[in-house]
This record gives structure tokens, C-alpha cells and sequence, in this order.
């Protein structure tokens, strides 16, 4: 890559040490020359913080914030990238989350954050600037994430310029896949992060970005970032996004049986109209709001309005945020189609802390286990019932405070579960990590094995699935499927290192993000990012085969084999042979 | 906030004249902070170099030249529209151009005259 004025931008990397309350910046110009930022960058840096083999909830495990060139400086360019060892398989993990998150690390001066050590006392950190100050979070420690948030709005500056990434109580008792949150509605859900901050004893991190940075040849930046607005705002390409939001899948899913229901026991769910974008839309929708640099407003909340048990006419209003992940994990999964109760489930998710999607497989297995025997309420504490969306609350709440054996083994995955209790065929999970919505077929099975950040966004291969079915639903040989897993997944490591928000996916297509680039001062053509993405993407593959990862040896659950997907049972050898494909063409690249 | 800040050749949120934050959290909604052009600016009487002037139809000019960098214009302001510069360490004065009118895409922002 050609050195620009630009990558020092961005080539400053803020260093905190919790453990000794310091902090410093390194130069590295080099590493974003190379790797341009984002997911490129994190993964280089996790290279050099973590040694194989450390404990994820250890003080030598680390938690990496990267962000990228277009980072705040187009639209849509709205996520940071977290970097981590995951505390649910011990391997390297990434998760992303808007907010403000982005901007604020930008325009504080940095290209990324790296947090080492264990605090001796809960604490948070506040970096305004090139200032990092460490401050007592023992008032803080045991709040949800909510109240949190709303001291902390309170107690620093910097309204409307900063980030307030925290925990609830899942991440201090370190539940495994405890989140991020980060602006109330935006999370690093996935992979425990939460459980990694938890362990450090960092309550939240709050960064002010009250800078800014000069734009070389304002005339072409201006021309491409009008242009790209204009493709957010006004061309299909974002449409679904700001209007229904992501719930607009689930109808689709439910008419062609991909929308995971009951612990996957269908593809159907009989009430699936109950709890669709639309109805969403219609019923509950009260305000949409956007990450900051984006046009879009995906961001859906909805409100509820509930009576105070004693007091007649005596309301509260709260606004929840609702995505279409959410609704399959406690909605179709659990059998809940409550609207109210549903959106009660997700606040109740959030105010703890922890990743909706673990949840919802691990309480749809507690579920199916009680109905088969092999749990009762001894365990659980409440009876679980499909549906009976009070008591999964209850259950949630049980999570973090871990009253008996039964809940100190939840917190660690269903895999853990099924070890000590039995019921392995059900437990949906892959590589300790259980998965996103959708039951599409093959190819999807396949990317959540691959795939680094366990999310369906990983290759997008549900939609492979999909596009299959719609054109007959003829496999593809699996060393074709492999090419087009590869393809996609590797292109997203561009995106995911610049770093765009994948909604953004249509927008910034090469051409674009070869336009975006060059508009601040990079030469570069389509065959250099399209080759970074493919070195970036086996560069991660291959760190988690030095962890010990065995793509070949993940258990693919029985269940799904089972239950029909629109493409008919997925076939296991089918499956192993895409993978050993995927990992055929990993190893064979030379270092 | 880009879009002002872009006015300056830069990219971030510090040399905007309008402002959007939270009115408390996320959940609460957002307020937008702009520039109403006063007929009578109270930023420009409370400047003591003489460095704001009020304009014919509303507003202020800043003379960044006279401006000793006091803040007493922000504080003046009780809609808070008077923007600090901690770079320039000067106020950043809208110049009701309506250049943000372009980027709102939700019709928040408009730029009417008013006689």
C-alpha cells in the first residue's frame, strides 16, 4: 500500500494498563499501512498481545477497540471492532458495535485501544483525548448497564461527542457471553466481551472525541461522500434497514421454514405473524434513531407502557430497541409471541448485560430438557414453558445471580450444560458459541464453523442458502460452495477493517470503496483490497488453528440435521467437505 | 455535525456550529442545537472587543481577528448555540448558510427567512 498522509490519521494506538493505571500511545504507521485498520489492524495486535494458551478471564487475555480509515468520515462508516479471546471456546473472537463508539475512538485521535491487565478494584476509564483517567467504579459495581449509563452521562463531560461502552452484572460475574453495551441500544453481544471486561474489572470506558481531522482535497471528499449519502439515504440499497429494520426477515424466513422455532424442534412458527417487522412496525414501533455518522436510523424502539401494580392510571414508558436476532433467540425459539412480553424479555437482556442470542439457545434447551425429564424445576428454579416469557425473565435474572449448580453450569454455554445433564442431540451450539437465526441450509451450517465472529454477518451465507433455493435448490459442489464462503468472507474483512457498518454492505461496493479510499490520498486498486481481504481472513483462520481450533472436529448438533431446512436435512458430510475445502485453501497459502 | 464541520476542511464533529446530543440517554431522544438567528443576538452584546456583530436579517459575524477567546458569547447564549472551538479556542458561529439542510434526511433541519 502506498503510504499516506492519511493512515497517520489514524496510526496512534492508545495502551492502557489497568493493572499498574497507566497508559501510553505507539506509533503504528506501519501496521495500518498494511493492514489498514479495523479488523486488519485488531487481529495483528492480538497477535502481538496474546500468547497461545492464556485464560480468556486472565489478566493476560486483552480487549482491542479498532477502527478504520473511513471510520466516521463517511457515512455509515459507524462500527468499531472488538478483539478478544473469547471466555466461551477460548479461541480469538471479534464482535462490533455502532453508537458512537466509532466516531468517538476517531475523533479522540486513535486507531485503536488496547486494554491490558486486571484492575484491583472495579474501576472505570475515561479518555478524553490524549488524557486517560482511571477512576473508582465501587459505586458503580452491581448496577445494570442502564443506571450505569445514566450515572456516568451524568458525572463526565462530553455530550453528544462520546461513547459510554459498559457492563451490567452479567459481565461482573463474567456469564460467558455477557455484552458490551454501548448508547443504551448498540452492543458488542457476541463472544463474551462482556465476561472479558468483567474480569478486568473495568466497569465501562467512556471516550470523548472532540477532535477532528483535516481532509487533504476537500473537492473529491465532498464528491464521494455525497454520493455515497445519497446511495444510503435515497437508493434501495439501506431501504429494508430504516424501514422495518431487520425484522423484516422474519416473515420470509417463517413462509420457507428457516425461522428457528422451539430449540429448532421447525422451521415454522405458527404465530410468526405476531411478532413480524410489521407487526412490530405497526404496533409498538416509537422512534428510530441512528449511530452517529449514519443517515440510516435502523435503530427501531419500541415502547411499552405499563401500569403500576399498586397505582391505577399510574404509568412508565420505556423504549426498547428490537432487531430481528433478538426475535428469533427469545421470540420463535422460546415460543413466545407476546409482543409486550417479548420486548419485556429483551429489556430484562439488556439491563443484565448479556448476548441475547446464548440466551435464548441456552433457555430453549433448559426448555426442551425439563419437557424430556432430565432437568426439573429443582433446577431451573421456575418451571420453563414455551411461551411463558415471566418466567424466562425470572431465568435470566438467575444467570447473574447464579443460585445452585444448575445456573453456575449455564453461564458457561449450552455445551456445558448438555456435558453435566445429558440432552447433547439438542444442544445448539458450534465450537462452544451458539448460533444466529437461521435455519437455511448448508452453506449457513458451514459459516458458522468458519466464521470468526459466530455471526450470521460473518460470509452473509444464509442468504446463499436462500439464493440457492430460489434457483431450484441444487447444491453446489462443495468445493464451489467453499470458493463462495471464502469470497464473501474475505471481502467483508475490507469492510470490516475500513470500518463500515455491513448494513452498508450495498453501498460500499469496490468500486466504491476504492473511490472512498482514493478521495483521501490512497493509490490503491481493486486487486490490492480484494487481496488484503484474503490475507486478513486466513490470517484469523489460521491464529485460531495455532489456539488449537480443529474445524474439522466441531460438533454440528444432531437437532439440526434433523429438522428439515428449506434445502431439505443438511447433509453432515456434505458440511465437512465445504470446511475441509474452506481450510484445504487456508493452509496451502504460505505464511 | 459532518457536514458543518466539513466547512473547515475537516472530517469529525469539533468545528460544528450545530449540535445533536441525547437529551439523557439514547432512550430519551435527541435534541438538535442550532443557530435561530436572533434579531437582537445576545452573544454579540455580551462580546467585549466588539468581534460579533449582529447582521441585517439575523444573526451574527464573528471577526475571529478581535475575538480575545473570553467565551462569554457562549455563555450569553441560552440555547447553547454558540459552539466552542478548543482547538481555535474561539466560538464556531453559524453562518446560517443551510449547508446541514442538505444533509438531514429526515427534514429536522430547515433554513426559512422569516421577515
Amino acid at each position: 500500500m502506498k503510504m499516506t498522509d492519511w493512515v497517520k490519521t489514524l496510526s496512534k494506538v492508545l495502551y492502557i494498563d489497568l493493572a499498574r493505571k497507566r497508559y501510553w500511545t505507539e506509533d503504528k504507521t506501519d501496521m495500518f499501512d498494511r493492514w489498514m485498520g479495523g479488523i486488519g489492524v485488531a487481529t495483528q495486535l492480538y497477535k502481538e498481545e496474546v500468547p497461545k494458551g492464556v485464560d480468556p478471564l486472565g489478566p493476560d487475555n486483552v480487549a482491542i477497540f479498532a477502527v478504520g480509515p473511513l471510520s466516521g468520515i463517511y457515512p455509515m462508516a459507524s462500527k468499531t471492532v472488538a478483539a478478544f479471546k473469547s471466555p466461551l471456546n477460548g479461541y480469538f473472537a471479534e464482535s462490533h458495535a455502532g453508537g458512537r463508539s466509532a466516531s468517538a475512538v476517531r475523533f479522540a485521535g486513535y486507531g485503536a485501544l488496547v486494554i491490558r491487565g486486571v484492575s484491583d478494584r472495579p474501576i472505570y476509564v475515561v479518555i478524553d483525548c490524549e488524557k486517560v483517567r482511571f477512576r473508582d467504579a465501587g459505586a458503580l459495581w452491581g448496577m445494570s448497564s442502564m443506571s450505569v449509563g445514566r450515572v456516568l452521562r451524568e458525572v463526565t463531560e462530553g455530550a453528544g461527542f462520546r461513547t459510554i461502552m459498559r457492563i451490567g452484572r452479567a459481565g461482573e460475574k463474567m456469564v460467558r457471553y455477557a455484552s458490551v453495551i454501548t448508547e443504551t441500544y448498540r452492543h458488542f453481544g457476541r463472544m463474551g466481551l462482556g465476561a472479558v471486561l468483567g474480569s478486568k474489572k473495568l466497569k465501562a470506558l467512556v471516550v470523548m472525541g472532540r477532535g477532528g481531522i483535516k481532509i487533504p482535497n476537500m473537492k473529491p471528499y465532498r464528491e464521494v461522500y455525497r454520493e455515497l449519502w445519497e446511495l444510503a439515504v435515497k437508493s434501495p440499497l439501506a431501504k429494508k434497514y430504516h424501514d422495518l429494520g431487520t425484522p423484516e426477515n422474519v416473515l420470509p424466513l417463517n413462509e420457507i421454514g428457516a425461522l428457528p422455532t422451539r430449540n429448532f424442534t421447525s422451521g415454522k412458527f405458527e404465530e410468526a405473524d405476531e411478532i413480524s417487522g410489521e407487526e412490530f412496525a405497526e404496533n409498538t414501533l416509537a422512534r428510530r434513531v441512528a449511530c452517529s455518522v449514519c443517515p440510516v436510523a435502523c435503530v427501531h424502539l419500541a415502547a411499552i407502557r405499563e401500569e403500576y401494580e399498586n397505582e391505577k392510571y399510574f404509568y412508565k414508558t420505556t423504549f426498547i430497541s428490537y432487531d430481528y436476532e433478538p426475535i428469533y433467540a427469545v421470540g420463535s425459539n422460546l415460543g413466545v409471541s407476546d409482543r409486550f412480553g417479548l420486548l419485556k424479555i429483551f429489556h430484562a437482556l439488556d439491563t443484565e448485560g448479556v448476548d441475547v442470542i446464548s440466551t435464548g439457545v441456552i433457555l430453549a434447551w433448559s426448555t426442551e430438557a425439563t419437557e424430556k425429564g432430565i432437568i426439573s424445576e429443582k433446577e431451573t428454579l421456575v418451571p420453563l414453558r414455551w411461551g411463558d416469557w415471566i418466567n424466562y425473565i425470572k431465568a435470566i435474572h438467575y444467570l447473574t445471580e447464579q443460585p445452585n449448580d444448575f445456573y453456575a453450569v449455564a453461564v458457561r454455554g449450552v455445551e456445558a450444560l448438555a456435558s453435566k445433564y445429558g440432552g447433547h442431540n439438542y444442544a445448539i451450539s458450534f465450537n462452544g458459541v451458539e448460533p444466529a437465526g437461521y435455519h437455511t441450509g448448508p452453506l449457513f451450517i458451514s459459516s458458522l464453523i468458519t466464521g470468526s465472529r459466530h455471526s450470521h454477518l460473518d460470509a452473509g451465507a444464509y442468504s446463499m442458502d436462500q439464493k440457492i433455493l430460489s434457483s431450484g435448490g441444487k447444491l453446489p459442489d462443495p468445493a464451489k460452495a467453499a470458493d463462495m464462503i471464502i469470497e464473501e468472507d474475505a471481502w467483508r474483512q475490507v469492510l470490516n477493517s475500513l470500518v463500515i457498518c455491513l448494513f452498508a454492505r450495498g453501498v460500499y461496493s469496490k468500486g466504491y470503496v476504492v473511490k472512498a479510499l482514493n478521495a483521501l490520498g490512497y493509490g490503491l486498486g481493486e486487486d490490492h483490497i480484494t487481496k488484503l481481504g484474503w490475507e486478513i481472513y486466513a490470517d484469523k483462520q489460521r491464529i485460531k488453528i495455532d489456539e488449537g481450533f480443529n474445524p474439522l472436529s466441531v460438533r454440528i448438533p444432531e437437532r439440526l440435521l434433523e429438522t428439515p431446512t428449506p434445502l431439505g436435512q443438511v447433509s453432515e458430510q456434505y458440511v465437512h467437505k465445504v470446511i475441509e475445502e474452506i481450510f484445504n485453501r487456508i493452509s496451502k497459502k504460505k505464511r | 455535525m459532518l457536514a458543518c464541520t466539513s466547512r473547515f476542511g475537516y472530517a469529525g464533529l469539533n468545528k460544528s456550529a450545530v449540535k445533536v446530543r441525547s437529551l439523557g440517554g439514547f432512550e430519551r431522544g435527541f435534541q438538535v442545537i442550532t443557530c435561530r438567528a436572533c434579531e437582537d443576538p445576545p452573544c454579540a452584546r455580551a462580546c467585549p472587543v466588539d468581534a460579533l456583530s449582529a447582521k441585517e436579517g439575523g444573526g451574527v459575524t464573528l471577526d475571529p481577528n478581535k475575538c480575545i477567546g473570553c467565551g462569554y458569547c457562549v455563555d450569553a447564549c441560552d440555547i447553547r448555540a454558540v459552539m466552542w472551538d478548543s482547538e481555535w479556542m474561539k466560538p464556531i458561529i453559524c453562518v446560517v448558510c443551510g449547508y446541514c439542510v442538505n444533509f438531514c434526511p429526515h427534514g429536522v433541519l430547515a433554513l426559512e427567512g422569516v421577515r
